[in-house]
């Protein structure tokens, strides 16, 4: 069984009135179905109000689909017995890093989750050298986060989560409100834990840029999915992709424009070195 | 005015306050204000202030710096001094027109002023030199044995910290939410006190749903940490006496003792 299996899972919520009466359901995942191995690089695309956020707290149980299963790690995730397992495994980062800080200090902040699940002290502060390491915030390990930028803020969070050592990350947009800067620190350090911890990492985002380092997209429209396959696969379908109202990273767009022209370039051009070797050749 | 609170600041340098265990920090503050409380005459005051002013040295938090909490009960000083000067019966010491000023008044006057100086260093010199989270920490530890009669004492030092944790952040958000609203015409400065009680609502009503929505996004981050409740939780720096602080508690004893004594004596 692979590490994160979803099937025919929907999620649906009561919509009300001005006076709380029932005004009718809407469905915010639609029969989604999703098959992710461990130590695979996912993203997830879609515009706002696809469900992707949605179905991402569908992955550590913090909601239960309406129908369907979602099984993580062999598991359940409406198993009451199994769910601090599946949270332990299955890490989140949210979008705003400043509502997800609970120390008044990164040692601290860090340190939350594994004292959480009952480790020794010692080994806590193993853990927490090691996950700030792996962030490379090792340096601002008695900071007060209030201190930090954005990027930094969002390393830090990350690291708060690799201090359960968990088998997978989600990442709910988690560069929606951080600089370039803090973007490339940020993007950085979750590659880097996919290529040298081989963590699962499932990135939700909007930004196409960010998706060009995944094994595979999953782009999302109304709920469903409506586009899967490896990042060359999705960026040579532009105009599938303007309709759900994404935009694709320039490069892709300037060769796909010149290839519609009619220069003789291959498509699903994802960096401008490689349109530079597909001109030049 | 906000700013100007020290009460709950902490001011980082190294020294030995700084490194006591938080318990002795709690138990001593709650001696010394108690004591506060017991002192009648002014030879115990001077005991107060040697003990709080070798506090204050040994702190090596600049003078400046403690004082600077003073400013923002400088009205209620002023209004206890008056009150106890001029309302305290007993015997004359001038009197013009209807007004009498009592020798027992001047006396009460300086010893209210005298405790609620020293009441207002003494704490905030604990919280100047115990972190925040130290302090709950230390607060939920000494408290722990009210569990016996279900008083939830974890659920409160953790609601504690994160509402230390988030002041700054609401204060800033405060500070963007007044300048939206003054980009946008808002007038917070002129008419009387009704207007501007009233000019406060754009104000309060979006720093609450922000308040709220933070409090909701935390709670989901704090879940999916695998938070739930202070069972089986573990600490990575759990609290324990050292040697140091054997020695705090002992110089408390002496000091309870020379309280009494200076009580029963003078």
């Amino acid at each position: 069984m692979n590490f994160l299996e979803a099937k025919k899972v929907i999620f649906e919520y009561v919509r009300r009135g001005k006076d709380g009466e029932v005004d009718g359901f809407k469905r915010a995942i639609d029969e989604v179905d999703l098959d992710i191995s461990q130590g695979d690089f996912i993203a997830i695309l879609g515009p706002n109000g696809s469900g992707k956020s949605t179905l991402a707290k569908h992955f550590n149980s913090l909601l239960h689909p309406t129908e369907g299963t979602i099984y993580v790690d062999g598991c359940d995730t409406t198993d009451a017995d199994k769910i601090w397992d599946i949270r332990k495994s299955v890490g989140m980062v949210f979008q705003n890093p400043e509502n997800q800080m609970i120390g008044t200090i990164v040692e601290e902040d860090v340190a939350f989750a594994p004292e959480n699940i009952g480790i020794d002290p010692e080994e806590i502060k193993q853990r927490v050298r090691e996950s700030l390491v792996m962030v490379e915030m090792q340096d601002h390990r008695k900071s007060s986060p209030s201190k930090l930028s954005g990027g930094q803020k969002q390393r830090v969070a990350i690291a708060g989560v690799l201090a359960m050592h968990p088998k997978c990350i989600v990442l709910d947009e988690p560069t929606a409100m951080l600089d370039p800067e803090g973007r490339r620190e940020v993007i950085r350090a979750v590659r880097a834990l996919n290529d040298v911890e081989n963590i699962t990492i499932i990135l939700i985002t909007h930004n196409m840029e960010e998706a060009v380092y995944a094994d595979r997209i999953y782009v999302m429209k109304d709920g469903r999915i409506a586009m899967s396959g490896t990042p060359r696969e999705i960026f040579s379908r532009v105009e599938e992709l303007e309709e759900c109202r994404l935009t694709v990273p320039q490069v892709t767009k300037l060769a796909y424009e010149l290839r519609k022209g009619g220069l003789d370039i291959p498509s699903g051009i994802l960096t401008r070195e490689e349109l530079c070797r597909a001109i030049c050749r | 005015m906000i700013r100007d609170i020290t009460l709950g600041q902490y001011y980082p340098t190294d020294s030995v306050l700084h490194r006591l265990d938080p318990r002795v920090k709690l138990c001593g503050t709650l001696i010394y204000v108690i004591s506060l409380f017991l002192f009648q005459t002014f030879t115990g005051y001077i005991v107060a202030t040697v003990f709080l002013v070798s506090m204050i040295a040994l702190s090596h938090v600049p003078v400046k710096f403690i004082f600077r909490g003073l400013k923002a009960i400088l009205f209620i000083l002023v209004f206890t001094a008056v009150l106890n000067t001029f309302l305290t019966p007993g015997r004359e010491l001038v009197s013009f027109w209807k007004i009498t000023i009592t020798i027992e008044g001047v006396r009460l006057a300086a010893f209210m002023i005298l405790r609620l100086v020293y009441l207002i260093i003494g704490s905030s010199l604990m919280t100047l030199t115990t972190t925040p989270s130290n302090l709950t920490d230390g607060l939920e530890k000494s408290l722990g044995w009210l569990k016996v009669f279900r008083v939830p004492v974890h659920e409160i030092a953790m609601m504690m910290s994160i509402a230390l944790t988030f002041i700054p952040v609401l204060l800033e958000e405060t500070d963007r939410i007044i300048k939206a609203q003054q980009a946008r015409g808002a007038d917070f400065e002129s008419g009387n006190i009704i207007r501007r009680v009233k000019s406060l609502v754009p104000i309060l009503v979006p720093l609450f749903i922000s308040a709220f929505r933070r409090a909701n996004d935390l709670a989901i981050a704090m879940e999916s940490r695998c938070y739930h409740g202070g069972d089986g939780r573990t600490k990575m720096r759990p609290l324990a006496y050292g040697f140091r602080d054997i020695m705090a508690y002992v110089v408390l004893v002496l000091y309870l003792a020379v309280v009494i004594v200076v009580g029963i004596m003078f």
